[in-house]
């Protein structure tokens, strides 16, 4: 009996995956454990491997394809016999609304290679399961809104029609769909410096307009900014890499950011409030430090997570933070690798930007966003003006978990621990 | 037009095809001489004589089985149960023999019988008189069933029962016989599978049937004046054939539904209503389906506690708010 394997769903907020490359063709044999093909998800690529011995009937989808969770890919049966023919798949839908078929069978043929782990992290939240009536999703699907962005009125938060229809009227609301759609003069010499194109975009594309938007709407930011002198900072760093370098330790390199990993999660043990999320009616305090760090890759952004931070060392987080960073760049980190944080770091101080403020990673409390070391003139405690090497760093909070005061002691803990670097090393 | 009462608009119903068609006959219980146990034939006897109103022994399964014989041969006879609790000693003749003859004689042999009565609780006449078999019945394909809550419907339900060519249920109920309302002089049917907006709202959608009709009328008019929603009231008048399409085109409207019954709640026509509602119409649903029922036990004695039993304006007031929420 030939078995129609479907496209499976790999993590929490999978809804679509891409089929990157098939390992296999039609008439071949396959056995336990072979990697059938690559699928690219909302944020990873993985491998498929196959639980179904036999022979590959028909691919039903060729490589490149989107599909949504649950859609047919392959059949695999026995030599000669004829491919089933699948039921129609079902059209792939906005993420926003999408409910993703979960596959209900306990006999689903293929897993993903990598195990995922999951331990005790904070779910994702997820706008497929935004509390909604089935009208309110119906007419926030034509109105172009996310349900997971609206406050429901009705009973337990649940978004009901009224509220859509309040959001849509709302004119900040209506705006979005209307650039979109005017006729953009074409440039006078022909040549523009790109074509004009609506271009696709892909699973992780989708998931950061998602998810940042949902944080965007739904999280009452603010904002803290502290100026650090990092010249202790740099002159430690500068000191251990060159002993590392000459013991030859592993080839390890410290880089500014392992640095700022390390003074976060101590801050966060000084500071606690800050390792906690917002859960509707309670605030859930995180015991562990889970440290997600933004990682820039050619079509997008990844956040991977360094779990338990406040119980590693500043050479733990530096080799565990390569080695994630690595993996994204290849797309292979796995959903549990980029799951369950509690609190996120991103830096674009190499790129000389000199300060910001990130958005908040739900369920995240806050984000820190670092900047880059420059020199500048300062004021210093003898009132000589001498040169300064500054840093500053920003930290948006969630309000409804955060409040100033816990932010700036948070950030008084951070600028102590960078100005002072030694004491990381107890 | 003639305002007259619930009981009267079935009379004339059934007098006025009297008239119309020779091969209609009255039978059942008390039909002729006594004029009937609620006084529905009142009259008829002394009118069309005994070989058109005809009084039966005490035995549902002996006349039912009688007028099933009979419609098969082509009278049209429109039988009187006192109580629906009583159609269950003749389920046989009733479900078995009725609902399946056309069926099984491969449309050789049609069934053209009515049978009527009261079906209702309320009336303090206790757990072995107050069923309302009509989702009961209603389960069986072959058979028609309608509950009319209005002198209007009554007779022009009672009236396209007895036209219909297969066996069809008309339940009514004691409590409405007295109910007066506005009915045509001159000759008009409802016909079977057709429901009645008999309010129209905009906020939340009662589908109901049956005495439930009149308590939901009641309630939307309290739910209008004291909570400013705008209710509307669907009058099933027909539980089979169903009328999908009014209640769809209701709840399209409303995006809410409470549905309201004086069945028990367990396997109650509204249960099927339910169904029907989320099955074609989840998208439309802005809050979840409530039902209002009788309360689930067999039907109380004491008075006090069956008018808590049956569902009354406040519970249906307290459940519509819930939907509203």
């Amino acid at each position: 009996m030939a078995e129609i394997i479907d496209m499976p769903k790999l993590s929490d907020t999978m809804s679509v995956g891409t089929l990157v490359k098939w390992n296999i063709k039609e008439g071949q044999t396959v056995a336990f454990g072979d990697i059938l093909g690559e699928v690219e998800t909302d944020k990873a690529t993985m491998e498929l491997s196959c639980t179904v011995p036999g022979t590959i009937l028909k691919i039903y989808a060729p490589a490149g394809s989107q599909l949504p969770v649950g859609a047919p890919i392959c059949a695999i049966g026995k030599k000669g016999e004829a491919a089933p023919e699948p039921a129609a798949a079902p059209a792939p839908k906005a993420p926003a609304t999408a409910v993703p078929a979960i596959p209900e069978k306990t006999d689903v043929s293929c897993i993903p290679a990598a195990p995922s782990s999951s331990g005790s992290v904070a779910p994702q939240s997820d706008a497929s399961r935004a509390k909604a009536s089935p009208y309110a999703k119906r007419m926030a699907e034509k109105a172009a809104l996310n349900v997971a962005a609206l406050a429901g009125s009705g009973p337990g938060g649940r978004v009901v029609g009224r509220d859509v229809a309040a959001a849509a009227s709302a004119p900040a609301a209506a705006a979005p769909s209307g650039p979109l759609n005017v006729a953009v003069a074409p440039p006078a010499d022909g040549k523009g410096i790109q074509p004009d194109a609506d271009v696709p975009v892909g699973g992780m594309r989708q998931t950061i307009a998602r998810r940042l938007l949902e944080s965007k709407i739904t999280v009452p930011h603010f904002y803290l900014e502290v100026e650090v002198d990092a010249a202790p900072l740099m002159a430690m760093r500068e000191s251990l890499n060159k002993r590392l370098a000459e013991t030859g330790a592993d080839a390890i390199k410290l880089s500014v950011n392992d640095f700022i990993l390390k003074a976060s999660a101590e801050a966060l043990r000084r500071v606690p409030a800050v390792n906690a999320s917002w859960a509707g009616t309670s605030i859930r305090t995180h015991g562990a430090v889970h440290l997600s760090f933004g990682v820039a890759l050619e079509d997008g952004l990844v956040t991977p997570v360094i779990r338990d931070a406040h119980a590693k060392t500043l050479k733990d987080i530096a080799v565990e933070a390569k080695s994630l960073i690595g993996k994204a760049r290849s797309k292979k980190l796995t959903p549990g690798e980029m799951s369950g944080s509690t609190f996120t770091v991103t830096n674009l101080g190499m790129y000389g930007v000199t300060g910001f403020f990130g958005i908040i990673n739900v369920p995240n409390a806050a984000i820190l966003s670092v900047g880059a070391t420059i020199k500048k003139p300062v004021v210093d405690a003898q009132d000589r003006l001498v040169i300064g090497h500054r840093m500053v760093i920003g930290l948006s909070g969630d309000h409804r978990v955060v409040d100033g005061a816990n932010g700036a002691q948070f950030l008084q803990a951070l600028k102590q621990l960078l100005e002072e670097p030694a004491l990381m090393l107890i | 037009m003639a305002v007259i009462s619930y009981r009267e608009a079935l009379r004339a119903a059934m007098r006025e095809e009297l008239k119309r068609d020779d091969k209609v006959v009255i039978m059942g219980e008390e039909v002729a001489q006594f004029n009937g146990a609620y006084k529905v034939t009142e009259g008829l006897l002394k009118e069309f004589g005994p070989k058109r109103v005809v009084d039966t022994p005490i035995s549902e399964a002996g006349f039912i089985g009688l007028g099933i014989g009979a419609s098969m041969l082509g009278i049209r006879p429109v039988m009187e149960l006192m109580f629906w609790s009583f159609s269950y000693v003749a389920f046989d003749q009733i479900v078995n023999n009725a609902g399946n003859i056309r069926y099984m004689s491969g449309g050789l042999i049609n069934c053209p019988i009515v049978i009527r009565g009261p079906a209702n609780g309320g009336t303090n006449v206790g757990a072995t008189h107050s069923h309302t078999p009509e989702a009961i019945l209603a389960s069986h394909p072959g058979i028609k069933v309608v509950c009319p809550a209005t002198p209007y419907d009554a007779k022009g339900l009672l009236k396209a029962a007895i036209r219909d060519n297969d066996p069809v249920y008309v339940m009514e109920n004691t409590i409405l016989y007295n109910d007066k309302g506005e009915v045509p002089d001159e000759d008009y049917i409802v016909p079977l599978g057709v429901a009645d907006v008999k309010r129209e709202g905009t906020d939340l959608t009662i589908v109901a049937h049956g005495r439930a009709v009149i308590t939901s009328l009641k309630a939307a008019e309290i739910l209008e004046q004291e909570h400013g929603v705008s209710v509307e009231v669907v009058d099933l008048r027909s539980i089979r054939p169903l009328d999908e399409e009014t209640i769809l085109a209701s709840v399209r409207k409303t995006h809410r539904a409470l549905l309201v019954e004086e069945n028990k709640p367990f396997c109650g026509v509204d249960a099927q209503v339910a169904y029907l509602i989320q099955s074609r119409a989840f998208d439309e649903l802005d809050a979840p389906i409530h039902r209002v029922s009788s309360i689930d036990a067999p039907q109380i004695y004491c008075k006090r506690m069956e008018d808590q039993q049956l569902p009354d304006v406040n519970r249906v007031v307290r459940e519509a708010l819930k939907v509203l929420a």
